[in-house]
């Protein structure tokens, strides 16, 4: 399916021309895309009768949106008051150093993107990061090396 | 097990007063205070998912399956000891429960060996469940034996990593809805308000509204629509209360949001929650899904003539769509900038209807209030301020997790006895209650008790119910730094005090934790004047901020600067981080016996300040030091070090 | 019902429902605003308007507060003078320190707040904004590091352009105005109206200055410089120059230009009226057609641009005339070289005008000829007053030059063009004379002056009876537009004008601008009208030279060669 019917079936859910049918709408976009196209952007706003502007003001708002695709390996960090005492801040600038990305950026080769979350609750294992789906509790440096090593060579094997 | 509807709800109504006795074996086994199996419970939220409880939970699989055993095995929530995750129980028939920390995969094999074979793990052990009727294990503590839980009044936790929350049999049969069923059935709206009022119960988000006035307010608008909303945006970082609440319980939130807006005359309500609570979510839609098939949701319900339709909307993520107004930007789809009040919610709120919102601890407390009433509630905490209040504890505590305390125990008490103080060989240097705009209390302030009037008094908060623990090893003014970094990005940016404010301080604060020059080129007396109008900027932001964000923003700044002066002026003046946490602050050393004088740390250092000849010891040039640490970590002789 | 207040100590008059700010200002109260924009609504965002009010535990904003009886306000304490001063140090933390070199520069409304603050010092030194300058518009230049987020350009963008090419994105530390996806304004749905310069407090939104790249063709050899300048900016550019609101600076523009080094100067009106000639002609043709769609006025830049965009089906229905002032523009190409006997000197066509949509206009395709732009430069009246200052001409003792070729006494029709309304007024008299073959008495058409958003009447012309009409203020229009698209209106001639008011209120225009200026402005266009000895467009002793020498008659081949234009839709994110 091109991206344009993909879009328009997910519209069609939204049969009412509401402005609070806009983020449960975005929010379908961005878990069936991964992030909000400029082609989604615009069939939104026409869609809502809104203006564009309007839809990219209020997904910049919020966390949960992005406006390009994530890499193959997805990298969460929480940075939540216990992680950061944990030295998330140090995993941070770790991951920076080694992939040469920061939040919201993607690797040049697509296969790792990163992103910081504020506090997901789970504050007895800090610092907790996630990669994809699959969560690591207590990380420490010498670890996160280990792990972005095992996700490279899964890759490259 | 499939109970059948009618009796389920003819138990919710209260029909039953003299249950049968085979109504009440066929009780016992819905309440689980009976099971005919070997009962394994995982919790599968996600602070255990964060720690491994999925791999235990297929662990457990395979050794059930392995061995083709007849074995009940059901998700759970959180009994709070998030530190000691994976957290699983186990319930022999006819024994009491027993809770077990920390099951990793690897743990389970031996200890459902052990189990099974009625022979108890030690080392894993938390303790035993206290229940009527059921056998007790010999030599294992009860879980109100253990200081954790025993000075604690776990009044909404009950049930919490206890029972199946994806259960609804389970709900009813511990009492669930009856208060709600009653209520809609025997009597009116006002009737409802004004119990509540009398219970005493205020807004467990920190502000400590007094609930009741609030439904009140929201009752005699006159409107044809009206709103309750449920705030589970929880968007504190550090803050887990209201998560483990939903997806341990999740049939009791539900129930109380039923109660609020049936006080309020709304027959619609939206839960507003962060999407990043996926289990929470998940389970709270099934919930949804449940009621509307047992009829205790839509129209007409059970024939009651009252209407309610409750439905969920995942916030994309924002920490001031926490702030009531700004939820409902958010909720009707625009951008979440608080707006200015009045007109406050319960005038023109959702849509430009009446409006309630309320924090998810608070609704949790109505199915309560409403069944055991509201003497009991008030005989609950102090006067004034009553009932309990759950506190989660992360940090460097020596256990995390959710504390339910009543109101007026002191974060003395909290800290020092029910989690046992910080780890050892630590000390305590403060605790950080309220978030990113709360405060930081030190040892000497703990002791005054938890009630929002004793609190504000002194200056200080109760807060949501998040307590950051700080112990001697952590730094006051770079956490101050960080939470300010954190609310300058969260801030909606709406007005200047907040939006710029933040930014100026964070700024500040960064200078304050760094070296003299930093990338900016900022030297120490720019930064000094900077520090010089910290009281005055945060009197300002205080004064002039549109929303809670703004005005509360400075106040960690501010509790600091009056209880932790001391550490800022080290930091300011003798550029020195005690805690040493302040990495752009340390000093760096090479160690001459290690140095083989390679030279790679010279030829890497960004300021230049590394000289030597190779072949010999290096040397850095203190002056010209950054404080970066490249040093450190290119060494490959661990020559380099730091005081 | 009257609500008491107690203010600084004395006893005011209130309205019920009214703000506290508003009861201050009717009060003859004043206290600082900048978020705060009339006729648009309201944030309470700035914080500058805080007043303390006795009970309340924080400052108020009095721009969103209601009042409420025996309120007891103090406006200037020095609580309130604290928070405001450090608020106002808080924008100025990160300010790029450029004030000598910014356009706004004496007219930035920051600037006045720091003086009257009595800012002296930047105590909390900021880091700088990383934000890069935008000049991809021919016609606005957005340098966000100036600006200070009080979101007045969103809100007139919307509100009042029915556009929404801004709006804010992101938040907190990051929060700025943006186009949809951060695309560069020419490449927005922005179309360059300019009403955002004029709401804009600070230098953060500009026009694309063009003047000093005029300076090397001045003087050049083998160059002649020829200005139009448009009625807008003859009674507007006044303001600048410290001279009565209102006055008609014609002469002194002339003058002033010619003195400078320009080797021409005519008036936009020439234009206006060989447009109305063909407008003319136009509508009897769309007639003959039996159009069930009203002829729609495609004078104004912005709005042409506007409809290429939002309502391509409509496309038909505009007139196919290029604007005023680019038929001024050909003229000055095609037809000038001649009586100027230019020789082969190459002419550099200048257009000073009150409108930014005008930059835009002149780089069109559609515009130009054989691939060669037909106006060369445009400068805005802010443009035009600092040039006339440089020229360190003393214009109270200026000998005026006597003018090129404008009619004797003050113009003509085309001068109607500045003010909405003023287009359908100038062409329904040249129009009647054409159904009718006699002239309509001006006062008739009065109508079209009254000051209202929309304004419409029936003219009974021969035996047809025809409905004429204007708007002016895109939200205006779009509402009208969707009227006559669902079939509820009717109207053979309908003039739309993208600013509200038309060009007296366009977005090159002195500031700062409030209503009851721009009523000044168009009541000076109305006072030259009157005072005209010609008042009809085909009277124009110029115009019917130019039929004679260049374009025949309306509509004839060398018109439709070098004065009618084609639209194109333009898919750009709306
Ligand atoms: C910046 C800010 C963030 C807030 N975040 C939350 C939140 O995460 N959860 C919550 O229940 N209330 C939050 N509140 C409080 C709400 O505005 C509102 O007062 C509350 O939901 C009312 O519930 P209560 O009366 O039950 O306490 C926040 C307030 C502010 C100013
Ligand atoms: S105080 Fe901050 S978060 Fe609240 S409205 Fe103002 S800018 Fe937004
Ligand atoms: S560009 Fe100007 S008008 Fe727009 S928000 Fe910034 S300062 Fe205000």
């Amino acid at each position: 399916m091109t991206e344009t019917a993909r879009i328009n079936e997910i519209l069609e859910r939204f049969p009412q021309i509401k402005r609070n049918a806009l983020i449960p709408l975005l929010q379908a976009i961005q878990d069936e895309f991964g992030y909000i196209s400029e082609t989604a952007i615009g069939r939104i706003g026409d869609h809502l009768s809104l203006p564009t502007s309007k839809v990219f003001g209020l997904a910049t708002f919020y966390n949960q949106f992005s406006f390009a695709s994530r890499g193959q390996y997805h990298i969460t960090i929480c940075n939540g008051s216990s992680c950061h005492m944990g030295g998330s801040g140090e995993l941070l600038s770790e991951i920076t150093k080694m992939l040469e990305i920061t939040d919201g950026e993607c690797t040049r080769d697509r296969l790792f993107s990163l992103e910081v979350q504020s506090c997901i609750g789970a504050c007895g294992q800090s610092p907790v990061m996630a990669v994809n789906d699959k969560y690591y509790a207590g990380v420490e440096i010498k670890e996160l090396r280990a792990i972005i090593k095992k996700y490279r060579k899964d890759a490259s094997g | 097990m499939h109970p059948d509807k009618e009796f389920l709800l003819k138990l919710a109504q209260g029909f039953i007063p003299e249950p049968s006795d085979e109504e009440l074996k066929y009780l016992a086994l819905l309440n689980r205070e009976r099971v005919t199996r070997p009962l394994v419970m995982v919790n599968s939220s996600i602070s255990g998912v964060v720690a491994g409880a999925r791999e235990t939970w297929a662990a457990i699989e395979s050794y059930v399956a392995e061995r083709s055993l007849d074995i009940e095995l059901c998700e759970s929530g959180s009994i709070g000891l998030s530190s000691e995750e994976p957290v699983v129980s186990v319930q022999m028939p006819g024994k009491t429960r027993l809770f077990f920390s920390k099951v990793k995969a690897e743990n389970v094999h031996s200890l459902l060996d052990d189990v099974i074979h009625h022979v108890i793990p030690e080392q894993m052990l938390i303790g035993q469940l206290r229940r009527e009727g059921q056998e007790a294990w010999p030599d294992v503590p009860f879980l109100d034996e253990i200081p954790f839980f025993s000075l604690q009044s776990r009044v909404l936790l009950e049930d919490c990593g206890i029972i199946d929350p994806f259960s609804f049999p389970e709900y009813v049969a511990r009492g669930g809805y009856r208060a709600f069923l009653q209520t809609i059935r025997s009597q009116t709206f006002s009737e409802v308000c004004d119990l509540v009022i009398r219970s005493g119960l205020r807004g467990r988000s920190g502000g400590g509204f007094p609930t009741g006035e609030k439904w009140k307010s929201a009752f005699e608008t006159a409107s044809d629509q009206k709103y309750v909303i449920c705030n589970a945006e929880e968007s504190d970082p550090g803050a887990f209360m209201d998560r483990t609440l939903m997806e341990g319980n999740p049939y009791q939130l539900l129930e109380g949001i039923s109660i609020a807006a049936y006080a309020i005359g709304s027959n619609r309500a939206y839960i507003y929650i962060r999407s990043e609570y996926k289990d929470a979510i998940e389970r709270i839609t099934r919930a949804i899904t449940e009621l509307r098939s047992m009829g205790l949701l839509g129209d007409n319900i059970l024939d009651s003539g009252y209407n309610l339709q409750i439905s969920l909307r995942k916030g994309p993520g924002a920490f001031v769509c926490g702030e009531e107004t700004a939820l409902i930007a958010s909720l009707e789809g625009r951008r979440g900038m608080p707006a200015s009040k009045p007109p406050y919610p319960t005038q023109s709120g959702y849509l430009g209807q009446p409006t309630v919102v309320n924090n998810v601890e608070t609704l949790a407390n109505l199915p309560l209030i409403l069944k055991k009433g509201a003497d009991w509630f008030r005989g609950i905490g102090l006067p004034g301020c009553t009932g309990t209040k759950i506190f989660s504890i992360s940090g460097r505590a020596r256990i995390s997790g959710l504390v339910e305390v009543p109101m007026g125990t002191s974060f003395g008490t909290i800290v020092n006895e029910i989690i046992g103080g910080v780890n050892k060989g630590r000390t305590l240097k403060a605790i950080h209650v309220g978030g990113p705009t709360g405060c930081m209390i030190p040892p000497h302030m703990m002791d005054i008790p938890v009630a929002y009037e004793n609190l504000k008094e002194v200056g200080l908060v109760m807060g949501s119910g998040g307590v950051l623990v700080m112990d001697d090893k952590t730094c006051v003014v770079n956490t101050v730094r960080y939470f300010m970094e954190y609310v300058d990005r969260q801030s909606c940016g709406k007005c200047i005090p907040c939006r710029e404010g933040t930014r100026r301080m964070a700024e500040i604060l960064g200078g304050i934790t760094r070296k003299p020059a930093d990338d900016e080129g900022q030297t120490t007396l720019e930064r000094f004047k900077g520090v010089m109008q910290l009281e005055h900027l945060a009197a300002v932001m205080k004064d002039t901020s549109l929303c809670g964000l703004g005005q509360n923003a400075p106040s960690p700044v501010v509790s600091t600067l009056k209880y932790f002066r001391k550490e800022y002026e080290e930091h300011i003046f003798d550029r020195k981080c005690t805690s040493n946490t302040c990495s752009e602050l340390r000093t760096w050393y090479i160690d001459v016996d290690m140095c083989t004088g390679c030279s790679i740390c010279a030829k890497r250092c960004p300021a230049e300040a590394i000289i030597g000849t190779p072949t010999h010891p290096y040397f850095i040039v203190q002056e010209k030091c950054i404080g970066c640490g490249i040093c450190y970590e290119v060494c490959k002789f661990t020559a380099v070090y730091y005081k | 019902m009257g609500i008491q207040l107690e203010v600084n100590g004395s006893l005011i008059e209130a309205e019920k429902g009214e703000t506290i700010l508003s009861a201050l200002n009717r009060n003859g109260l004043h206290v600082p605003t900048i978020c705060s924009m009339k006729g648009l609504s309201p944030t309470g965002a700035c914080r500058m308007c805080v007043v303390e009010v006795e009970g309340r535990e924080n400052l108020v904003p009095s721009c969103s507060f209601p009042v409420e009886e025996a309120l007891k306000i103090t406006t200037h304490s020095p609580r309130v003078l604290k928070a405001r001063k450090i608020n106002v140090e808080l924008l100025l933390s990160n300010h790029p320190d450029d004030c000598l070199y910014c356009e706004r520069n004496g007219s930035c409304e920051l600037q006045s707040l720091a003086e009257n603050l009595n800012i002296r010092e930047r105590r909390m030194p900021g880091n700088k904004s990383p934000y890069k300058i935008d000049r991809s518009s021919p016609a606005i230049v957005r340098d966000p590091s100036k600006c200070i987020l009080c979101g007045r350009c969103v809100r007139i963008c919307e509100e009042r352009m029915a556009t929404s090419a801004l709006d804010f994105a992101y938040r907190g530390n990051e929060l700025r105005i943006s186009t949809t996806l951060g695309k560069p304004l020419n490449f927005s749905n922005c179309i360059a109206c300019g009403q955002c310069l004029l709401a804009c407090p600070t230098g953060a939104l500009i026009e694309h200055v063009q003047f000093p790249e005029l300076d090397s063709h001045l003087h050049a050899p083998g160059k002649v410089v020829v200005a139009q300048y448009t009625t807008a900016v003859a009674v507007s550019v006044a303001e600048m120059l410290g001279k009565k609101p209102g006055t008609d600076m014609s002469g002194i523009i002339r003058t002033v230009l010619l003195r400078y080094g320009f080797d021409h100067v005519i008036e936009s009106s020439l234009g206006a009226d060989v447009m109305i000639m063909e407008q003319v002609a136009v509508f009897q043709e769309r007639k003959k057609e039996g159009s069930s769609l009203p002829l729609i006025t495609s004078s104004c830049p912005a709005w042409v641009q506007y409809v290429e965009q939002y309502f391509p089906e409509l496309i038909p229905a505009l007139s196919p005339l290029k604007s005023p002032q680019q038929i001024g523009g050909s003229l000055v190409k095609n037809w000038l070289p001649e009586i100027i006997q230019a020789g082969d000197k190459e002419i550099v066509s200048v257009l000073i005008s009150s409108c930014t949509a005008a930059k835009n206009e002149a780089r069109r395709v559609e515009m130009t000829s054989s691939g060669i732009a037909i106006i060369d430069y445009v400068i805005t009246t802010r443009e035009l007053a600092r040039l006339i200052r440089l020229s360190g001409l003393d214009l109270d003792h200026l000998e005026e030059i006597a003018p090129d070729m404008s009619v004797p006494g003050s113009g003509t029709a085309g001068n109607l063009t500045g003010v909405a309304g003023g287009e359908v007024e100038a062409t329904s008299r040249t129009l009647y004379h054409h159904l009718s073959g006699k002239d309509i008495l001006p006062s008739k058409l009065h109508r079209f002056r009254v000051n209202k958003a929309y304004r419409e009447m029936s003219i009974k012309a021969g035996k047809q009876e025809l409905r004429i009409a204007s708007v002016s203020g895109l939200s205006h229009a779009v509402k009208l537009i969707e009227e006559i698209k669902a079939g509820k209106r009717s109207i053979d001639l309908l003039e739309v004008m993208a600013c509200p008011g038309g060009c007296t209120n366009g977005g090159g225009q002195p500031l700062p601008v409030d209503d009851h200026l721009i009523r000044i402005r168009s009541k000076a266009v109305y006072d030259m009208d009157n005072g005209a000895n010609i008042q009809e467009a085909h009277k124009n002793p110029h115009v019917i030279k130019i039929y004679e020498d260049l374009l025949g008659e309306p509509g004839s081949k060398v018109s439709r060669d070098l004065l009618y234009t084609t639209f194109t839709k333009r898919d750009v994110l709306l």
